[in-house]
């Protein structure tokens, strides 16, 4: 590992001036900076550990339970959260896909959001939450859409020294589901990731929400599926019609997990059966 | 590079020490203090051989840097057995063959206590899924398996 200047800042303006600095990386977890360090894929000058920062940890559940989870909790807090699991069990399903227990305990959904992997666990079920992101910088505070952070692999909207602070989670979901398509029941990256949430009302759908990771340079939502499905009594053929528009919206590559026609015929797959278990949740 | 001053709890001692930031947890337990019985196997968090309890949880010390633990109470092998008495989950080992060339043992015992610690109550296949993060290169996993649900059963009937 090439040495560093090593910064545990209290407060989050110290961190973002030091942040936009040239050649300076956030230190969350750790699970992926300390390894890319190792193989010298990450190469920073000055490294800030965001740890003894405060505020910036924990799950809060207001009365109206919207939740409010902290950049730097824990991945395995987000796993092993009844509100979380409750009310946005997608979220909780790919929180526990991650690594193992010894790597939940130390990686946090901000480190795992921030890192922009489009393969993320926690992605999905952030997208179909319609989770907020806040943003802090030592200019001040602003807000952006879980579906408008990504820019490309690896890419995000945040500036120098904008460090992300929490994710807002506005209104529980009537159900949702998870699926992470892998080989290995656990240590396996995402070869995709698929999430699915719905609002059902008198057995109509009122509003559906998918998100896919893994299928394109960023994670995205499969609008043209979600429209489909809003308004309309499920059905067996509805839910294949949505399957069909999801994987029309991806554009996946080929690498040495799977082939691109795979990723996209198991998106359709996995929408309709997402989607299947999160009504049947309801 | 400047070395950074770190207050390390381990085993119940406490250790002041002039560390590198670039460091790993692994990396001061093993050659700043000595204490080899953690061991680093891939160095990439996939073998689960570093094992150690930071405050309660276990967690990969090969993805911590040493500065990022100071304050906080760390448990390694070492730490487990007192007044000579082994820890139960050692002894379970012991007594079902849960080893072979040994080097995945102490990895595998430290997960296997904090999750013990959490909730003996597991089931063989939540204990199966639960240290999936461990690996073991002779394949040892069917008498490890038996060591982890034999130490729970005992934790369970003496609570």
């Amino acid at each position: 590992m090439k040495s560093f200047e090593f910064f545990e800042p209290t407060t989050l303006a110290e961190a973002s001036n030091l942040f936009a600095q040239e050649h300076a990386q956030l230190l969350a977890g750790g699970t992926d900076l300390v390894i890319g360090m190792k193989a010298y894929t990450e190469t920073p000058e000055t490294v800030i550990s965001l740890q003894k920062i405060p505020g910036l940890d924990g799950i809060t559940t207001d009365n109206d339970k919207s939740i409010s989870i902290g950049a730097m909790t824990k991945v395995r807090q987000v796993e092993l959260s009844e509100d979380i699991q409750q009310y946005h069990t997608a979220l909780a399903e790919g929180a526990s896909e991650i690594g193992s227990i010894q790597i939940r305990n130390l990686a946090t959904i901000g480190g795992n959001i921030a890192h922009a992997s489009p393969a993320a666990d926690t992605v999905a079920g952030l997208l179909v939450a319609d989770a907020q992101v806040d943003i802090a910088s030592a200019d001040g505070e602003r807000s952006v859409p879980i579906n408008e952070l990504f820019t490309g692999p690896g890419q995000t909207v945040l500036k120098p020294g904008e460090i992300i602070t929490q994710f807002r989670l506005p209104n529980p979901v009537s159900g949702s589901h998870y699926i992470k398509h892998k080989i290995r029941e656990v240590m396996d990256l995402a070869f995709i990731g698929v999430a699915s949430a719905v609002n059902v009302q008198n057995g109509v759908i009122k509003e559906a929400r998918i998100g896919l990771a893994a299928v394109a340079p960023t994670p995205i939502r499969a609008t043209e599926a979600e429209n489909l499905l809003s308004g309309k009594i499920p059905t067996p053929e509805l839910l294949a019609q949505a399957g069909e528009a999801a994987a029309a919206a991806t554009s996946p590559i080929s690498d040495l997990r799977c082939s691109a026609e795979h990723r996209k015929e198991m998106v359709d797959v996995l929408t309709r059966r997402t989607l299947q278990n999160a009504l049947d949740r309801v | 590079m400047a070395k950074h001053p770190v207050s390390l709890k381990v085993n119940g001692d406490e250790h002041d020490l002039l560390i590198e930031p670039r460091k790993t947890l692994l990396a001061v337990l093993r050659d700043t203090i000595g204490l080899t019985g953690t061991k680093e196997g891939c160095s990439t968090g996939d073998c689960g051989a570093c094992t150690v309890i930071v405050d309660g949880k276990a967690v990969t010390s090969c993805m911590v840097l040493g500065v990022t633990a100071s304050g906080k109470e760390i448990t390694t092998i070492e730490g487990l057995a007192s007044d000579g008495e082994l820890h139960p989950i050692q002894q379970a080992f012991i007594d079902t063959g849960g080893y072979q060339c040994g080097f995945c043992t102490p990895g595998f015992i430290m997960a296997s206590k904090a999750l013990v610690d959490e909730n003996p109550d597991r089931t063989e296949e939540e204990f199966r899924f639960a240290l999936g993060g461990n690996i073991c290169r002779c394949t040892g996993y069917t008498k490890i398996l038996e060591a982890v649900l034999q130490a729970a059963e005992e934790i369970r009937t003496d609570s």
